[in-house]
């Protein structure tokens, strides 16, 4: 049964929509056993179910929504790319000495053109995920990503970035090779592309770690995944001195979709199926796809400068002060 | 009377208590070395750049010091000092964020973490960025990324070279996400600067962290570094608690970066306007003749656009007598 397999990853605020969905299936085991007619009985409950679905998706806070973004069975990026592209075929290595797989990257087609998609990759258990370093990318792995982008700009395709990651990698290894270099020479070079660039968080956006592949011509959002100018527990333990309050900082740091979209950052908001993108990860994939397709024909139809000079005008109007 | 008598005496007619040395400090009129502990008159360390003359450690220094030290006097034009911050977010820590503004308005006399402006530095026209540590860490929000963006930009039209001196913990929470879009925007900037071949030269002082050292700290055409300044991307608690064990001494200091490729130069702070003045000559065609762009004391905008028509005027020559 697939709530069987769920339960381990079931967050608390989805528990009592959980618990209606096995009763329902419950009912209509015991009714198939005595065969008894309770489909009216179950229609009521499944227009419960959908109604208490319906509340609880839209009333999610901040914290809650941090908690879907990081949610286990998300789709990562290698699944979107499996969903939505053909002729899919993985680059390595940043020709420096390192292939970084919390980065991952390479050649496919969208739609039967020919696109350069690449992104963080989360791992899906433990063990994948110790491998995949939880998704936090080296020096290595920014500098794979801007190799995967200048090959995409020499060949005239296209660049799609998923993000999910909950920051750059923050050790020793990660210092000594410049990470805060490859960050910033990511954010500059992509300013220099021709091509049309794609952004989405599709589901961690982490700080410098994000937008270190996320300075795009779009930049797109799914409804519950967050972007942070520090994870909310940082951000806890550095202004409030205590790590326990980053449901409030989650709060104050306007980390959500609409929050983001209100600030003039984001373009777009991805909806995902209605319990969350992990529950029907192909119908997330659906909506991604529509999303890349639609804005890739408004981009195509642009000239390289004039892309350029969109994207840094969209860019620079970015942040709120006054003139006093 | 014995020598030693007269110590003893000398000892006893003037009394430096510690109340009095305390207030002393306080009134400015010394100061004491951080790292050593040495007191120094406060005029003579100024004159030494802020530099411990016992043990060369760099004190900091605050926006305005820094500029009198690499700016010919009279020749600093401030641009854009209207930009004030305002709360975009409403945000609220332990103390609300407007009246964390307002207090260090107060206790800085600057609106927020930057100063920008033209000047000369020995006689070669440039525009400079300082950030101010003092000034809720140097922190970048909306401000600091506006008004270093504006001065780039003005650099790339005016033809001039830009230098920034880096102070700064890194992205300034309390603006959320439009404080990490300041990183994306200043490089954009700087993509343009560097399409026209225009010099750029960040300086990283103590400390240069976080979303600095991740855009506009690490895009230079050279880097300079003070001495053991700080530099790093992640902060060193939160590497070490991640790996749980101890960092090595030098780890994310100046010296560090220089050994592993990051910084071209560790540049003391008393030889740092003669290094830049060096560089920035060797990357103009024609060198400027100083006292050139004086009309009496004042200097004029248009004065600092002369870089761009030599520049011109050189090629041009260089043409002509292909």
């Amino acid at each position: 049964m697939p709530t069987q397999t769920r339960k381990p990853f079931l967050l608390d605020f989805e528990k009592p929509l959980c618990e209606l969905e096995s009763r329902i299936a419950q009912i209509r085991e015991l009714a198939a056993e005595n065969n008894v007619d309770v489909s009216a009985q179950i229609q009521e409950l499944e227009a419960k179910a959908v109604q208490l679905r319906q509340e609880i998706f839209s009333a999610l806070t901040p914290s809650q929504r941090l908690q879907l973004a990081r949610h286990p069975r998300r789709p990562s990026t290698l699944d979107y790319i499996q969903a939505i592209c053909d002729d899919w075929f993985e680059m390595h290595g940043d020709r420096g000495g390192y292939d970084d797989p919390a980065l991952v990257g390479g050649v496919a087609r969208l739609d039967g053109k020919p696109v350069v998609i690449l992104g963080h990759q989360k791992g899906r258990d433990t063990k994948d995920n110790v491998a995949r370093n939880f998704g936090m990318a080296s020096p290595g792995g920014y500098r794979k990503a801007m190799r995967l982008m200048d090959h995409a700009n020499r060949f005239q395709m296209p660049i799609i970035t998923l993000i999910d990651t909950p920051g750059a990698w923050a050790g020793v290894d990660a210092e000594k090779l410049g990470q805060g270099e490859a960050i910033a020479y990511n954010l500059r070079e992509m300013f220099a592309l021709d091509v049309p660039i794609l952004c989405t968080v599709i589901g961690e956006g982490g700080s410098g770690g994000a937008l270190g592949i996320g300075v795009g011509d779009r930049l797109m959002m799914f409804e519950h995944s967050v972007y942070t100018v520090a994870t909310p527990e940082a951000c806890a333990a550095i202004l409030w001195k205590d790590a326990s309050r980053s449901p409030q900082a989650a709060s104050a740091l306007k980390i959500t979709a609409w929050d983001l979209k209100e600030l003039g950052i984001i373009d777009q908001i991805l909806p995902e199926p209605s319990s969350g993108a992990h529950a029907d990860p192909l119908g997330a994939a659906q909506n991604l796809k529509k999303a890349l397709l639609e804005n890739l024909q408004d981009l195509l139809s642009l000239s390289a400068k004039q892309r350029r000079d969109l994207r840094y005008q969209k860019f620079r109007q970015m942040g709120k002060y006054t003139l006093a | 009377m014995s020598l030693f008598d007269w110590f003893a005496n000398r000892q006893k007619s003037e009394p430096v208590t510690q109340k009095r040395q305390e207030r002393e400090i306080a009134d400015g009129l010394w100061s004491k070395c951080e790292a050593c502990g040495v007191l120094a008159y406060t005029k003579d360390l100024q004159a030494n750049q802020m530099v411990c003359s016992e043990c060369n450690h760099h004190l900091r220094v605050d926006s305005d010091e820094r500029i009198r030290q690499l700016i010919d006097a009279k020749t600093w034009k401030p641009l854009n000092e209207e930009i004030s911050p305002i709360d975009p977010l409403s945000f609220k820590d332990r103390k609300a964020y407007k009246d964390r503004l307002s207090d260090y308005q107060q206790k800085t006399g600057l609106t927020d973490a930057v100063q920008t402006g033209t000047g000369l530095l020995d006689g070669l026209p440039v525009a400079l960025g300082v950030m101010d540590f003092r000034f809720m860490g140097g922190s970048m929000g909306s401000v600091v990324g506006e008004k270093l963006c504006r001065l780039i930009e003005y650099g790339t039209q005016e033809g001039l070279p830009v230098v920034i001196i880096c102070a700064s913990g890194g992205a300034r929470m309390q603006e959320g996400m439009l404080s990490l879009m300041q990183m994306a925007k200043i490089s954009g900037a700087l993509e343009h600067h560097r399409r026209e071949k225009l010099l750029y030269i960040p300086v990283l002082t103590h400390p240069t962290t976080g979303g600095v050292t991740a855009s506009f700290a690490m895009l230079g055409d050279f880097i300079l570094a003070e001495p053991k300044a700080t530099i790093g991307f992640a902060g060193r608690r939160v590497i070490e608690q991640t790996l749980r064990e101890k960092l090595p001494d030098d780890f994310q200091s100046a010296e560090y970066l220089l050994k592993y490729g990051f910084v071209d130069a560790i540049v003391p702070r008393t030889q740092l306007k003669a290094t830049l003045a060096q560089l920035i000559s060797l990357h103009q065609l024609s060198p400027i003749a100083p006292g050139h762009h004086h009309n009496g004391d004042r200097v004029h905008y248009q004065h600092h656009n002369e870089p761009k028509k030599i520049h011109r005027d050189a090629m041009q020559v260089l043409e002509e007598t292909d």
